[in-house]
């Protein structure tokens, strides 16, 4: 600082509230630009789940298909997608094309969250059926285990039950191939 | 309830509306009998997060899952267990974003310094602008004729 | 079709080309001299007004004659909305509310040439103004380009979508332009800042100029901030006031800069020393209230109260954000360290200044307490991923500490005098007040459980005893013959008095919240006939019956609360059942008492074997109503001090205008 005149040292001093405020507009602006490029959220929530083993569960069916529980996910070898979803989520039907296409990559295993077996059968009837097997989660208090906030979001789990991807939004066409079907590929292999 | 774009729109509109029209406890069966044992619980539920609505706590919030939580809660306390074993509970589940009042940690330290360091750093500041140059500065000189001038006006204009 | 939407979309352009004009001609006259410029200037700030008048009552005429081809009046108003709601929906929405900044912006431009025309200099003037023209412009452009309110649509719809049930309520309907004035009235002093950096030169004068400015500004966003929670506190039913929500925080920040602004401005007028600090104090006041409002919008910051998002938008905002904070901070850098304070006078660290720079210390510090809470969550999760929450009970922990020596400091303050004070005398005016205090608190301890709502509630009396003492002090109570007593104090300067008033009006609301903190509540689920009990009253359900209601049905009961006995009040908790939305709302019920309020919500009803039972949620809210009754009675003492015939400048005006004296006085 001693080789600046006294005056340039109060300018200095008088520019630190601007270089707050570029610092803070500039992240306002990155965060900006990644919420239109879609790569940030605010409301997104982290999810400590990740890379644990599935918790504890066991659930029953909805008749005809077979339920199933934390054990059985545990003792996999090859993926399986855990969906929870219910008939009464609009963007949940939206998403079930996906899964109809993605069943054929992969087993998929629903949980009918908060719903009841005829309304889910129902659903599951005009909609077709992705799931290989199908549980059901009638007071939700499953999802609060693995930490769901709403419906649809999906798991990915791998070997010995470790969940390794989680999306808490519903599937699109684009999640599906650029994230998932290459994730899928990498754990199986 | 996880929406693209438009469906959030339409969600935040609802997470305005539901929360405020219905109760938030609305059914007195939710409430612990013993009054302690719910205060507690109230103080607990106070502490976390609605995950579903922005900026309030389950207890607040008539969100189906806020629901939940609250209930779980309740039933968490009734067994006895400490607040922060439930709030461990939680965190476990939902992570670091439902505790409203964030954990002291190396990330949120510099959150909870400031409340600490503000006062000190803005004392500093006075006493660099305003202390430092105290014994440099030349005792004042004497009203010159015309301030005395401009002096008496002000003070007649003040008792007029 | 005199006012149609096109009218109205026009005057908004022309708006804007005069804003742009009324912000160069003055600099342009300035440079060369030139009177015709300068004095077009004024012209051009009431032409702008105008146009924005013009504006604003076509979007109303549409609203209020349900012109569907409108896309905002589609979207916010319905046939069956009453003629209110038509009316103030209009600044209920994104678009309609940046209308009203920009409106409330020219007004300011208009008073400020109105009033400042002969007691400031030309130059300083000519510049205020320019630089409200500037800002003015921008938004009208923002306006114009990314939420224009005048946008049609087509096919028309037969019907608009209807606004909020929530927000269809007489106390929220003004709440918006009470709250815009206050956030664009410290536009006021952020263009006075502006222009001081532009002239180099800052001085006692300048001081008293801003303060008016400042302190109305303050005034409306004191009762707009009021307002809001009261509206929380009756709306919203379930007895919470303040939720600490990014909304709420973004006008509680402003007001913390903009209440050290009043304060801090007090010794630039009266010391001619904290020049440059209040300088930044008036950029960041109106930078705080710009940001605040704007990011909330964006949706970065989520919000409860939250318009709908557009990052499109925010990018719009930031950059006008940019242009004005950024070039404003850069301004000051670049200027404010020739605004020597070498010719200031020193004092004392106790002392009225050193008292007041305390005071400018705590109260910055809240405000970047609020600031870092609010925006550490968006923060984290951009550069770390993690995310966090920042909520009531994290700020309720933080600035309360920091409040706490602030009321102190607030009690001591008036009573010490400039430059230099010594301790002894200031603890012999003192101990009477400590004394009076401590004997408030024994007594207050019975009444409160817990030590910190105790500790809050003894600084709240503390604070009221201080200052009523002060003034009895200055008057001589109890020492001179009482006559003489009253003499003085009708001497006394209407500043003194003022502060006095304002400060007691913080201690109301601090002992309010204090003893809120004591509410006591109840759910129940209650028959026809039956009692319950609260809070030492008696609370009955007499009756339940259906009312239509404008655009709703509403299922109203009828609850007497008795105390012993005697009837005390007769609360009507509804449930109102909108149909355009399809939505039912609780409609709060409250009888405010001198010391408490009784708060009843009505539930749900559920009939099990021919007996019908309904939920009720009761609330004994102890001191409630004070907590907004103090806001007022801040504003009361803040308007009374601004009166003060010292720094009046516009009895000085009107004086000049050769107004007879009555006239004068009844002004």
């Amino acid at each position: 600082m001693t080789h600046f005149s006294p005056l340039t040292r109060r300018r200095l001093l008088m520019s630190i509230p601007l270089i707050g405020a570029m610092g803070i507009g500039f992240s306002f602006w990155k965060m900006l630009t990644d919420m239109s490029a879609g790569t940030f959220n605010s409301h997104d929530i982290n999810t400590p789940i990740l890379n644990r083993p599935v918790p504890y569960f066991t659930l029953p069916g909805v008749i005809p298909q077979q339920g199933f529980s934390s054990t059985e996910l545990k003792h996999l070898n090859t993926p399986v997608l855990v969906i929870f979803f219910a008939s009464w989520c609009i963007p949940c039907l939206e998403e079930m094309p996906i899964l109809l296409s993605l069943k054929n990559f992969l087993p998929l295993w629903g949980i009918a969250y908060k719903d009841s077996p005829y309304n889910v059968k129902e659903f599951l009837h005009n909609s077709g059926n992705p799931f290989t097997r199908l549980a059901e989660d009638r007071h939700g208090l499953v999802g609060i285990d693995w930490g769901i906030s709403g419906v649809p979001e999906s798991f990915l789990i791998g070997a010995g039950g470790i969940i390794r991807w989680h999306n808490p939004n519903p599937l699109t066409e684009e999640t599906m191939t650029h994230i998932l079907l290459p994730l899928v590929k990498k754990i199986s292999s | 309830m996880k929406f693209s774009t438009l469906f959030k729109t339409i969600f935040v509109v609802l997470c305005i509306l539901f929360p405020f029209s219905l109760l938030a406890v609305d059914d007195p069966e939710e409430m612990l009998p013993n009054p302690k044992a719910e205060a507690r619980a109230e103080a607990i539920g106070e502490q976390l997060r609605c995950l579903v609505c922005q900026n309030e706590s389950i207890e607040d919030s008539s969100s189906a899952l806020a629901r939940d939580l609250r209930k779980i809660v309740r039933e968490h306390v009734a067994q006895g267990e400490s607040n922060q074993h439930i709030i461990n509970w939680m965190v476990q589940r939902y992570g670091a974003f439902i505790r409203l009042r964030p954990a002291f940690s190396s990330s949120t330290l510099l959150l909870w310094s400031v409340p600490f360091l503000a006062p000190f750093i803005g004392c500093f500041i006075a006493y660099f602008f305003y202390y430092r140059h105290k014994k440099t500065l030349p005792p004042h000189a004497p009203l010159t004729q015309e301030e005395k001038k401009r002096l008496n006006i002000l003070i007649k204009d003040t008792h007029s | 079709m005199f006012f149609s939407p096109e009218l109205g979309h026009y005057a908004l352009a022309l708006a804007c080309i005069i804003a742009t004009a009324q912000g160069i001609f003055p600099f342009i006259g300035l440079y060369y001299r030139n009177s015709l410029l300068i004095n077009l200037t004024y012209r051009l700030a009431y032409g702008q007004c105008i146009a924005l008048s013009v504006s604003f009552l076509c979007l109303i005429y549409a609203a209020v004659t349900n012109d569907f081809s409108v896309e905002n009046i589609a979207m916010n108003s319905a046939v069956s909305k009453p003629l209110l709601y038509k009316i103030t929906g209009v600044w209920g929405n994104h678009e309609g509310s940046i209308l009203l900044w920009a409106f409330i912006l020219s007004l300011c431009g208009t008073v400020v040439s109105l009033f400042g025309r002969h007691s400031l200099p030309t130059s300083l003037k000519a510049r205020v103004i320019a630089i409200l023209g500037l800002i003015a412009a921008g938004f009208e452009l923002f306006c114009l380009t990314t939420s224009n309110p005048f946008m049609r649509i087509f096919p028309a719809p037969w019907d608009g979508q209807g606004m909020n049930p929530l927000l269809q309520d007489p106390g929220l309907a003004f709440h918006p332009p009470i709250l815009y004035a206050g956030y664009v009235g410290f536009a006021v002093p952020f263009a006075f800042a502006i222009a001081a950096l532009l002239e180099g030169h800052v001085d006692a004068a300048w001081g008293q100029w801003v303060r008016p400015w400042a302190i109305t500004a303050w005034c409306f966003l004191t009762c707009g901030i009021a307002a809001g929670s009261w509206w929380s506190y009756y709306v919203l039913g379930w007895g919470g006031y303040w939720f600490w929500d990014p909304v709420e925080n973004a006008s509680l920040i402003p007001w913390l800069t903009g209440t050290a602004l009043i304060h801090s401005a007090i010794v630039v007028e009266k010391r001619n020393t904290l020049k440059i600090w209040t300088i930044l104090l008036s950029i960041g006041t109106f930078s705080f209230s710009l940001s605040g409002t704007f990011l909330v919008r964006s949706g970065i910051l989520n919000s409860v109260h939250a318009f709908a998002n557009d990052p499109a938008r925010g990018i719009f905002i930031l950059g006008l954000l940019g242009i004005v904070i950024g070039g404003s901070l850069l301004l000051f850098a670049y200027r404010a360290p020739l605004l020597t304070e070498t010719n200031s006078t020193l004092f004392e660290p106790l002392s009225r200044e050193g008292m007041l720079l305390l005071n400018n210390i705590l109260l910055c510090s809240l405000c970047a307490v609020v600031l870092t809470g609010t925006l550490y969550p968006p923060f984290m999760a951009i550069l770390t991923g993690q995310t966090i929450s920042v909520g009531k009970p994290f700020f309720d922990a933080t600035t309360i500490p920091l409040a706490i020596p602030l009321f102190i400091a607030m009690g001591i303050g008036p009573m010490l005098p400039w430059k230099r004070a010594h301790l002894w005398p200031l603890l012999n005016k003192l101990w009477f007040v400590i004394a009076l205090t401590a004997i408030a608190a024994l007594i207050a301890s019975h009444k409160f459980y817990g030590l910190l709502p105790l500790v809050c509630a003894t600084i709240a009396i503390w604070i009221i005893i201080a200052s009523l003492s002060d003034i009895a002090q200055r008057v001589a109570l109890l020492r001179a013959p009482f006559l003489t007593s009253i003499n003085r104090a009708c001497a006394l300067p209407r500043s003194v008095i003022g502060v006095a008033i304002a400060h007691i009006g913080v201690g109301i609301t601090v002992l309010g919240i204090s003893a809120m903190s004591q509410a006591q509540h109840l759910i129940v689920e209650m028959p026809i006939g039956t009692t319950k009990h609260l809070a030492g009253y008696d609370w009955t359900l007499t009756g339940i019956a259906k009312k239509p209601g404008p655009n709703y049905m509403a299922l109203v009961a009828t609850l007497e609360v008795r105390n012993n006995g005697k009837l005390i009040a007769t609360l009507h908790p509804a449930r109102r059942h909108f149909n355009t939305q399809n939505q039912t709302i609780a409609h709060v019920s409250i009888a405010s008492l001198p010391f408490a309020d009784l708060y009843s919500v009505l539930g749900k009803q559920r009939t099990i074997d021919h007996t019908t039972t309904y939920v009720l949620k009761l609330h004994y809210n102890p001191l409630a109503s004070w907590i907004w009754g103090g806001a007022l009675i801040m504003v009361i003492g803040s308007a009374f001090s601004f009166s003060d015939r010292r720094n009046n400048h516009f009895r000085h005006i009107l004086h000049r205008q050769h107004l007879s004296p009555s006239v004068i006085e009844a002004l």
